[in-house]
């Protein structure tokens, strides 16, 4: 076993993991948090898409002992308050999303999107960084509207952006 | 994936030493071709050593003619970097065309050239950069250390510290992308030395990546498409899979040296 300290959603955790843990099983398993899924375990389809010391990963492919001191941001931390993150909100307004199986890694790579590339995304930019998140529903029209609409949202709440 | 030992050394020295008292060790660096491998079960080292903790391994430098970038510098981190943009475009957007961008935030330089993975595009850059790969050991030029698909001149316990390419007056990477997996199904990257063009190929060959010494010839002469129009790419050693078969590889090579060709030139 190997001790593992980091933080989650802003708060701190230290376990005792085997060290083949995946950081996805470790936040599925010990940590509960099941809104990050995995969907082809082969790092191709990003449903496992979490931050890592901001940055977007797939928690299938990072082991959690990989992740020792870092802040690790899943999709149950995005949203302060109470008030959906702003991404969060475009996605249900523009219905981005049909099973729901793909989002939370289409949300935090969404984020990651607007961090890296600012607030006004064109289409095409928005189809060509998301080419890591696979949705089996084929609904990437409204993801890609709903990316589009978050990244302004995102704009016009500062707060919640730093926060997050 | 099989259990393992993990360890976490801090120094390029202390990782060294662990995997000279250890047995079965494998190192980690971005770990996207690593863990995948050991999820599948085709590797099962006893002990995984790493690197991810060493500070040393980091940082990118300009010094004179070569750009100098830490093993463990992420893609995205090259693809982003200022130095790198400024003295070698045409490598900070070869990172950028790798995988997607999950996984440029994970893969290092310094993994994808000791994985020596033929599909890879890392080591064309390197071969066409004329490279020094540094290890923990010995500075090793790129011609001699990509040694066959997988294989490389590193030995057992041997770490990459840093990759030092050459900054060419000229330079172009095209790649034709599995628009699966990503991987170059061909890549070209083609460079203007002061000394002369190399041309490096990777995706292509059953032995990994390979240069073109014809072609190089031809654009040493003149560094123009049409220098390379007529030299055709010999089909014997060319990948042959469902995705494209030898002979397709063989011309899809032409055509990517040309337009690698096309774009360097109009670099200017």
């Amino acid at each position: 076993m190997t001790t593992v300290s980091l933080t989650v959603n802003g708060q701190s955790v230290t376990a005792d993991v085997d060290p083949r843990t995946l950081l996805v099983q470790f936040l599925r398993d010990n940590l509960r948090l099941t809104g990050t899924h995995v969907g082809c375990d082969t790092s191709q389809c990003g449903a496992c898409v979490v931050h890592l010391n901001g940055q977007a990963v797939k928690s299938c492919t990072t082991l959690a002992v990989q992740a020792n001191a870092s802040v690790v941001t899943t999709i149950e931390g995005i949203a302060q308050g109470g008030e959906l993150h702003p991404m969060q909100a475009a996605f249900r307004e523009h219905h981005g999303l049909q099973c729901g199986y793909c989002t939370p890694g289409m949300i935090m790579s969404a984020i990651d999107i607007v961090n890296r590339k600012g607030n006004t995304l064109d289409e095409q930019t928005i189809r060509a960084e998301l080419e890591g998140n696979l949705c089996r529903c084929t609904g990437y029209h409204n993801i890609v509207k709903a990316v589009a609409a978050g990244a302004k949202g995102m704009a016009q709440a500062p707060l919640q952006q730093a926060a997050e | 994936m099989y259990a393992f030992e993990y360890h976490r050394p801090t120094s390029v020295k202390e990782a060294a030493g662990l995997a000279g008292q250890a047995e079965d060790t494998k190192f980690l660096a971005g770990g996207h071709t690593l863990l995948p491998t050991m999820k599948l079960r085709l590797a099962g080292p006893a002990n995984l050593i790493d690197l991810g903790q060493i500070a040393e391994l980091r940082g990118i430098e300009r010094s004179g003619d070569t750009i100098t970038i830490g093993a463990m510098m992420k893609h995205a981190e090259v693809a982003n970097s200022a130095e790198v943009k400024q003295a070698i475009p045409a490598l900070a957007e070869m990172a950028e065309l790798i995988g997607d961008p999950h996984v440029r935030n994970r893969g290092t330089i310094g993994g994808s050239v000791a994985n020596n993975d033929p599909s890879a595009d890392y080591p064309a850059a390197c071969l066409a950069l004329n490279a020094t790969i540094i290890t923990n050991q010995r500075k090793i030029a790129a011609d001699d250390f990509f040694q066959g698909i997988f294989t490389t001149a590193l030995q057992e316990g041997e770490i990459i510290t840093q990759v030092s390419f050459k900054v060419p007056s000229q330079a172009a990477y095209t790649k034709f992308r599995n628009p699966a997996s990503r991987y170059a199904l061909v890549g070209v990257f083609v460079a203007k030395h002061a000394d002369g063009v190399r041309v490096a190929v990777t995706g292509a060959g059953s032995n990994g990546v390979f240069r073109l010494p014809e072609m190089e010839k031809a654009l040493s002469g003149n560094f123009a498409a049409e220098a390379i129009d007529g030299i055709a790419v010999a089909t014997d050693e060319m990948n042959s899979d469902i995705h494209a078969d030898a002979a397709y590889r063989a011309h899809l090579v032409g055509v990517m040296a040309r337009r690698a060709v096309q774009a360097a030139a109009a670099r200017g």
